[in-house]
């Protein structure tokens, strides 16, 4: 297979393939108490940091995206995660912007997390690698804008856990955000969301070839539990009707019902598809430690119980955006934060998109959101006196 | 920002009344166009809320800060006095409890900004009189089956809230149906039958 793809590369971050990387020797206090040392992240920059250094947007991605927003993917070939929306021209404008977008602490991407090797064992963490959250990562991308020399982030943009991150920003590090846009997110992680991430990662924890965690040592892979939890997690990104207009009952590759338990129907194949490529992309262990960092995330817990607390005296812009089918992290969530923000006095847009795309519509070509963020960036960028935008 | 196009004649009054660099929530804000006019002329730090997600969508694609919500639930979650001035502007008829709203709004903000239609207005009288129907005027411009506005006042009515809210009226402006604008002593018959559409600023009392 190798020999027909040359252009992919396999998930070896040492390769140059992969980018820059950069290693922080300073030890990273984890908010769980234990210290991570050294730390690793790998990233990604598209466009020009201008000579004021004004025009930097930090793109947080997603729990299975990685740092590749834009162009080929070493690892898939295929484009970048971002490519409607990141670009020359396009809404998060390269021509104007300068962007950053790292793999994420416990990341499986050339980032620091289990798969990578224990510097004081000479052995890839595992389950040894300690317990991280959302602070934890965006702490590892603070300490990334240090070494790029950015003080001060024009925005702070992500979708889902992304969104998570922007939102930490904010609160975090509210002196180094101008704005942040918080996309199909939320301030915590619902009942029902740390349930559907509870079956992934089970799936994983079912699967012998996971051995523990120390599938790497044994020269195992856990694809198959893996693959389930994939698929799982697949549905909730979609809506219901999205699901049906894509697939309905429709049978795949036959013209009658096969009494058996292969694939009958196209909506079996394509998820069978979903997980069978996600095995060769990402980390069964990333995933434990990612998923868990999501279900820890609940900003209103760490501020008494209340959010609006997290936002007191904000000075930060704030834009959300949810999508009406989003049923994973639905418009109430965002809604939530609005009124938490709104009880602070803090400068906060707020936009629900229609769509009948389910969640995944943050990553999906949907005119009115592309159109809302853009003319939020660009009000941010005009406020912060940045030339106008060019003509396209 | 597009600020070209031309407001309407009471948005341009309060836009107007304005002190420059205030905080601003305007309440009821449409596309957007006095935040746009207080934002590029007045450098206020302006706000919006809006009902209709259409002109929220619009109002923040031009880079304002503009949140979906319905006022009758969402005012109560800003703090007190966190605004100059908080405005509604053509509104306040069409709320299901006026007085709680305008509560609200003295409670958010230093001043309010009202701005709605004048019942007592002649035109409105007269048409009642000749035609014994509900009146339709450009400022009324719906059937009253399908008007949004459920609670019309005249100036004096108004007038009276205030005096039972213990809120004081700052200053009062008339606007003719020649979009004239001219300050007004709120209480008097005249102002009551020849003003269109009333302007009050609003502290409390």
């Amino acid at each position: 297979m190798t020999a027909e793809l040359p252009k992919v590369h396999q998930a070896d971050p040492s390769d140059p393939a992969f980018g820059p990387r950069v290693t922080l020797t300073a030890p990273l206090v984890l908010q769980s108490g234990e210290s991570l040392a050294p730390v690793t992240l790998a990233y990604q920059t598209y466009g020009t940091l201008n000579a004021a250094k004004s025009n930097a947007i930090l793109v947080c991605h997603a729990l299975t995206m990685d740092q590749f927003v834009c162009g080929v993917h070493p690892v898939t070939g295929k484009r970048g995660w971002g490519e409607d929306i990141v670009g020359p021209g396009k809404v998060i404008d390269t021509n104007r912007y300068f962007i950053v977008c790292a793999n994420v602490l416990g990341g499986c991407m050339g980032s620091t997390g289990p798969k990578e090797i224990n510097p004081t064992t000479g052995r890839a963490w595992g389950l040894r690698f300690p317990v991280i959250t959302i602070r934890d990562m965006v702490l590892a991308q603070a300490k990334l804008l240090d070494h790029l020399g950015i003080e001060k982030l024009l925005c702070v943009i992500g979708g889902s856990m992304g969104a998570m991150q922007a939102l930490e920003w904010a609160v975090r590090f509210p002196h180094r955000v101008y704005s942040v846009a918080p996309i199909a997110g939320s301030y915590r992680h619902s009942a029902q969301n740390i349930a559907f991430h509870e079956v992934g990662r089970q799936a994983i924890m079912a699967d012998p070839d996971w051995a523990h965690g120390n599938y790497l040592e044994q020269g195992s892979v856990p694809k198959r539990g893996l693959a389930v939890a994939r698929m799982a997690a697949h549905i909730t990104y979609l809506s219901e009707k999205a699901l049906h207009q894509k697939f309905g009952r429709r049978l795949q590759n036959r013209d009658a019902l096969s009494y058996g338990f292969d694939a009958d129907f196209q909506v079996e194949s394509y998820l069978r598809h979903q997980g069978a490529s996600f095995v060769d992309r990402f980390d069964a262990n990333s995933y434990l430690y990612i998923t868990r960092a999501m279900d820890y995330f609940d900003l209103a817990a760490e501020n008494g119980g209340v959010l609006a607390n997290a936002f007191k005296g904000s000075n930060v812009r704030y834009m959300l955006i949810s999508f009406t089918s989003d049923w994973l992290f639905p418009t109430e969530e965002s809604r939530a934060i609005v009124r938490a923000l709104n009880a602070a006095a803090a400068n906060v847009s707020f936009v629900e998109i229609e769509s009948d795309k389910g969640h995944d519509a943050f990553l999906l070509d949907e005119p009115e959101f592309h159109k809302t963020l853009q003319g939020f960036l660009d009000g941010c960028a005009e406020m912060r006196g940045l030339p106008k935008r060019g003509p396209l | 920002m597009n600020i070209s196009r031309r407001m309407r004649v009471d948005l341009q009054l309060i836009g107007d009344l304005v002190t420059p660099g205030s905080r601003v929530l305007d309440v009821g804000c449409g596309d957007g166009s006095l935040l746009a006019y207080l934002v590029a002329s007045k450098q206020a730090d302006a706000r919006g809320l809006e009902l209709s997600m259409a002109k929220v969508r619009a109002a923040v694609s031009q880079g304002l800060s503009v949140i979906h919500g319905n006022l009758e639930t969402d005012l109560k979650d800003y703090p007190d006095g966190a605004f100059d001035y908080a405005i509604l502007s053509q509104t306040l008829q069409a709320t299901h409890s006026p007085r709680d709203v305008l509560g609200d709004l003295l409670r958010i903000g230093r001043r309010a900004i009202v701005s709605f239609p004048n019942f007592g207005y002649w035109r409105i009288r007269w048409h009642v009189l000749t035609q014994g129907k509900m009146p339709m005027t450009p400022t009324l411009p719906d059937r009253w089956y399908d008007t949004p506005n459920i609670h019309l006042c005249t100036l004096r009515d108004f007038v009276d809230l205030c005096r039972d809210m213990n809120v004081k009226i700052e200053q009062g402006f008339a606007i003719s149906s020649a979009d004239r604008m001219q300050p007004v002593d709120p209480t008097g018959w005249i102002a009551n039958l020849f003003s269109e559409q009333a302007v009050f600023v609003l502290t409390k009392g």
